[in-house]
């Protein structure tokens, strides 16, 4: 692609226009150590010494270590099939086109996935997916109060709490009220007040792990006249009943666990699957079939009025591209496994995640229970939660991911397993955690 | 370029017809239909919406592009076409009949005699064209 970049006359120009003297003026409220700080950075490295560097650095990682990490990023297996289609030359760009309709192949993966996502949400509609899971949340809140002309949000606090940091961010400029439903006994009630709502956000399975009763708070939602927006790990819906089926408005979700790897923690993909009644309101990019002048099958940018280079400052989003490789390997990686596979993973998951609470169970600790869960669960400990992952990692296992005092369990942690947890990994945490000095009888109950 | 003298016209193309006990109907002239092409989709306001002269109350997209529908005068919205949901065509084909978007139950009627007459509208459009 090129790139005209601005002459100095259009320069020269907009800041007339504007009444700015120079383009630094512009960032004069932005405090100047900020704006172009020191560096601390090592003396440059020729070719040798720089691969020297990365290989030693390489070394260090200890990806392979057990893990039992989750809250909504979890390792799965990723046949090579995936990564060897997905890594492709003509696919690896992290954006969809910006003329869209020369890269037809690009287009026709969208659209797969697009119709990967409508089939695992029971909802008509995905669009080419967004930057991650938290983002989608938000965006599904902005959706709704587009569709209803409301300016009350409801959201269960069994959505992550990162989640919830990135709606409050989001709703911070507008005049929005963002109202917090307590867990009762780690699931979500159906909230008392939800007069004036544009939506109720609840996600499943919560970030405590536990599954929530999806229908009754869809219906309550539906009551009041709010829509449903349900933040749901797409792994799950392989076995749980879908959003569309829950009687849902918005699917929204992270999308790592469908087959993009940890990558240290991104870049993922979210998605955002809606309604029929939703489509005009629904942000991002969206990829349609058609048929061109000779009758042959292809794909198009469709209700592209919706967005920013159309609507400007009148968009329904601001979002304007996508983690279009991440999604595209996700789309790669279901067409891969298929249908049947997905079901074996996501039961898997729910096994391995059953037999490891039953044996910390076991083993004297004390897991918190309330009901059915999925991959998760949280489980009380003798220390700073925080404390406890750091002294685990150094014994090796990755585990124990901190829960906010939000949740009133006291110091607790998160475990998760995955259907590529093993019974060496098991006894690897175990040993890891009497290793640490982390015992079942120092637990403080509370 | 049909611009029927029993109306009234906005400067941005929207047009009003008389008033019934106080309710105009509002739509967009031949022209801006002409000018946007196709029409596509049509999001209305809701019954009961107050609104301001000048305010963007309605969009209308076409195959080309999307464009604000501003309220001509004060008031509130009384009615909405509907039908248009689901036959946006109608505003091309018919945009003084079938094709209008809402109801106006306007505060001040007099307000209306502000706007242009088809005359001078049909001089704004060959300006515009």
């Amino acid at each position: 692609m090129r790139y005209a970049p601005h002459t100095e006359e259009d320069v020269r120009r907009a800041l007339d226009a504007i009444g700015a003297a120079s383009v630094g003026e512009l960032f004069a409220d932005v405090p100047a150590e900020l704006l172009d700080p020191e560096l601390d950075l090592p003396e440059p490295m020729d070719e040798v010494a720089l691969m020297d560097h990365l290989q030693a650095l390489a070394a260090r990682d200890d990806a392979r270590s057990p893990s039992f990490l989750g809250g909504g990023v979890r390792r799965h297996f990723l046949p090579a099939v995936t990564r060897h289609l997905a890594m492709q030359s003509e696919f690896v760009t992290a954006y969809t086109p910006y003329q869209p309709e020369v890269s037809q192949g690009v287009l026709q993966a969208t659209f797969e996935y697009q119709t990967i996502m409508s089939e695992l949400t029971g909802l008509p509609v995905s669009n080419a997916s967004m930057y991650d899971g938290a983002s989608a949340v938000a965006e599904a809140a902005l959706l709704a109060m587009r569709a209803t002309r409301r300016d009350r949000i409801v959201v269960s606090r069994g959505v992550h709490p990162e989640s919830r940091e990135v709606l409050e961010t989001y709703l911070h400029a507008l005049d929005a009220e963002i109202v917090v439903v307590d867990l009762d006994d780690l699931a979500t009630p159906v909230p008392g007040d939800l007069d004036g709502a544009a939506a109720l956000i609840v996600q499943n399975p919560n970030h405590l792990g536990r599954l929530e009763t999806m229908d009754a708070l869809a219906d309550a939602a539906h009551a009041a006249g709010a829509l449903f927006v349900s933040v749901v790990d797409p792994l799950s819906l392989a076995i749980l009943r879908t959003p569309g089926e829950v009687g849902a408005d918005i699917a929204v979700g992270e999308g790592q666990p469908l087959g993009v790897p940890l990558q240290y923690g991104g870049p993922h993909f979210g998605f955002m699957v809606v309604t029929e009644a939703l489509v005009r309101q629904l942000p991002g990019r969206l990829v349609g079939e058609t048929r061109d002048v000779d009758g042959r099958r292809g794909f198009v940018l469709t209700l592209q009025a919706r967005e920013q280079h159309i609507r400007r400052g009148k968009a329904k989003s601001n979002i304007c591209s996508n983690h279009q490789l991440a999604a595209l390997m996700a789309t790669v990686n279901v067409a891969a496994l298929g249908p049947h596979g997905l079901r074996e993973m996501a039961e898997g998951t729910v096994r391995n995640a059953h037999a490891l609470a039953d044996r910390l169970e076991g083993e004297g600790y004390e897991v918190v229970r309330s009901g059915p869960f999925f991959a998760e669960f949280p489980m009380r400990v003798s220390r700073d939660p925080r404390a406890l992952r750091r002294d685990l990692q150094r014994a090796g296992v990755r585990a124990g991911l901190p829960l906010p005092p939000e949740y009133g369990l006291g110091d607790a942690v998160l475990i998760t397993a995955t259907e590529l947890t093993r019974p060496a990994d098991v006894d690897a945490l175990l040993a890891a955690l009497r290793a640490v000095g982390e015992r079942p009888e120092e637990v403080a109950h509370g | 370029m049909d611009i029927p003298d029993t109306l009234r016209y906005a400067r941005s193309h929207e047009w009003v017809s008389q008033p019934e006990d106080g309710v105009v109907t509002v739509g967009i002239s031949a022209f801006a239909q002409d000018q946007l092409g196709d029409v596509v989709f049509v999001e209305l306001p809701a019954v009961g919406d107050e609104v301001a002269a000048g305010d963007a109350v309605a969009v209308v997209e076409s195959v080309k592009t999307a464009s604000d529908i501003y309220a001509p005068l004060t008031g509130t919205i009384t009615a909405v076409n509907d039908a248009l949901e689901n036959a946006p065509e109608r505003i091309n084909e018919a945009p003084y009949e079938d094709g209008w978007l809402f109801r106006l139950q306007v505060d001040d009627p007099a307000a209306r005699e502000g706007l242009l007459d088809a005359d001078a509208y049909r001089a704004v459009c060959e300006e515009e064209a």
